[in-house]
């Protein structure tokens, strides 16, 4: 992994989320409290600010940083989880390089393990993870067989889009939108949407380049 | 949305630095990451420290001052603030006997205040408080929320540390309360989160949310608007079928305004659940009624009910002194 991209995927990841204001405020209003879209904003402009400080660093640094930033300005229940992704790529990173897309993948998938065990949540429970773990096991299935680089990124893009959309005739039994009960049927959870555009917006940088 | 401010971004900022230089006689504003303390340090007792987001004011930073919270770690609005805050407030009045926070029951706030205890280097314990009866099911894994009962464990739990008690003694009264305690809200209107814009939710000019959480969230049901008797007729029911109190109990009775319902109609309120309370044959030996846990702009209230005990009615009594509960002070 190279900090150069890691910055790149800053950026771009700012202008989608931004870019997305209108639907994710729109889904979180009608399944959570109407916030997920200010956090989210916050963290990137943080993250934003800390540029130059994050170029000259290795790549397990610019991760573990990203995850203090993030942990200290997002807040709320995304926070702690975001960062608990970041913190573990982090260490991952540190404890071997990751050189290839294979390596990437595993870290990617203990990243979200830790995901799990911080939300105490799992599958099928109207959240983030509805996209990050089809994402997590597309990543390592296809890497484990060396699959072109663009067929990864696009099975990973189809991944969190099937996943995302999943959440919408789940009830939530995690955060906010379980206080709906069955009202929450048929509204995809903004959560689950938010990771599905980073995801896709990495992706498509990771196709356009080396990652 | 109409509302008296500056700069998005500024609310919480300035909303703190008004609230510190109005009491400067009771607490400091530490900002960078945000936090308030006690004026005077205290010394030789459990640190108390709650926190939570922003808009449910008083909760939590009226209620820093002697007899109740030693540091309050305010998140912006309707966010759980970050582990940063809670370490930073720890620090600060970490007085040699550990600290104790208390942390409403909704995962953001639960996660982290886990991360900021997993990162301290003092002795440290959590009481979760859950009050709110409203989520019904119990298959929901995330379980009641922590609402206006939040201030009674403060305020109880806070009159324990001042006898300089334990850490374990200070949890435990805290875990107590908690489990005697009860509460459920219902909303005539949404609030509206000023980063947003807009309410938070839609509801008719002939529609309420029974069950409603102190950020908007739904509770059990969207009913159509009935008196004032009826309505408490329901909260009451939920709440006593929670804590099926024997008669005779002697009870703490908290009518709690979400900040837009004028203090006339929490009275009413007040009289119609006395009443019913009564004819259950609860003893109503303590009362509390005023916007005590808001949720920003919203019309609406809770009922709260607390099983006393001798320990319980002591530790309410004794005296307390900060900005939005004071008394024998």
């Amino acid at each position: 992994m190279r900090t150069a991209f890691i910055l790149e995927a800053i950026a771009a990841v700012n202008d989608a989320v931004l870019n997305s204001e209108a639907e994710l405020e729109s889904l979180d209003r009608e399944i959570g409290d109407g916030d997920h879209f200010i956090n989210l904003k916050r963290g990137c402009a943080a993250l934003l600010a800390m540029r130059d400080e994050l170029a000259p660093l290795p790549p397990a640094d610019v991760l573990q940083r990203i995850g203090m930033k993030l942990l200290s300005t997002i807040g709320g229940a995304s926070g702690p989880l975001i960062a608990t992704f970041f913190m573990t790529m982090a260490k991952v990173e540190k404890a071997g390089d990751l050189n290839s897309l294979a390596e990437i993948a595993a870290a990617f998938h203990a990243s979200v393990e830790a995901i799990k065990q911080r939300g105490k949540a799992d599958a099928g429970e109207k959240t983030l993870l509805d996209t990050l773990i089809p994402v997590a096991d597309t990543f390592s299935r296809l890497t484990a067989v060396n699959a072109e680089p663009a067929q990864v990124f696009d099975a990973i893009q189809q991944a969190a889009e099937q996943g995302m959309l999943s959440t919408k005739d789940m009830v939530a039994t995690k955060g906010r939108a379980a206080f709906l009960g069955e009202r929450a049927i048929g509204h995809i959870d903004p959560g689950a949407r938010s990771s599905q555009i980073i995801i896709h917006t990495i992706a498509e940088l990771a196709k356009q380049q080396a990652v | 949305m109409k509302k008296f401010i500056n700069n998005v971004d500024d609310i919480l900022t300035e909303s703190l630095s008004g609230f510190a230089a109005a009491h400067t006689d009771i607490v400091s504003l530490n900002l960078e990451p945000h936090f308030l303390t006690r004026r005077q340090k205290a010394e030789n007792k459990v640190a108390i420290i709650s926190g939570g987001g922003s808009g449910h004011e008083p909760l939590h930073s009226g209620y820093v001052g002697y007899g109740m919270l030693d540091a309050a770690c305010p998140g912006h609005v309707f966010t759980s603030p970050s582990p940063d805050q809670m370490l930073a407030a720890a620090e600060a009045v970490h007085a040699g006997k550990g600290v104790l926070f208390i942390v409403k029951n909704y995962a953001g706030d639960v996660m982290n205040f886990e991360m900021a205890a997993e990162m301290l280097t003092f002795e440290n314990a959590t009481v979760l408080t859950s009050d709110d009866v409203a989520v019904e099911n119990s298959t929901y894994t995330t379980g009641r929320r922590g609402v206006a009962g939040t201030m009674i464990v403060e305020k109880v739990v806070g009159s324990l540390a001042e006898t300089g008690a334990d850490l374990a003694a200070c949890k435990a009264l805290g875990d107590k309360v908690n489990s005697r305690t009860a509460s459920m809200g219902v909303a005539l209107t949404s609030c509206t989160v000023p980063a947003a814009g807009r309410p938070t939710f839609d509801i008719g000019d002939t529609e309420l949310e029974m069950g409603v959480g102190i950020h908007g969230e739904p509770g059990r049901r969207r009913e159509a608007m009935r008196n004032a008797d009826a309505i408490v007729a329901d909260l009451v029911a939920a709440i006593l079928e929670d804590l099926k109190p024997t008669p005779g109990s002697e009870v703490l009775l908290l009518i709690n305004g979400f900040a837009a319902t004028p203090l006339m109609e929490l009275y009413l309120l007040y009289n119609s659940a006395a009443k019913l309370l009564q004819a259950q044959g609860l003893v109503i030996s303590r009362s509390l009624v005023g916007n005590y846990t808001t949720a920003l702009d919203m019309a609406g209230a809770s009922i709260t009910v607390t099983l006393l005990d001798d320990e319980i009615r002591q530790h309410w009594d004794s005296p307390v002194h900060t900005a939005a509960l004071r008394w024998q002070c």
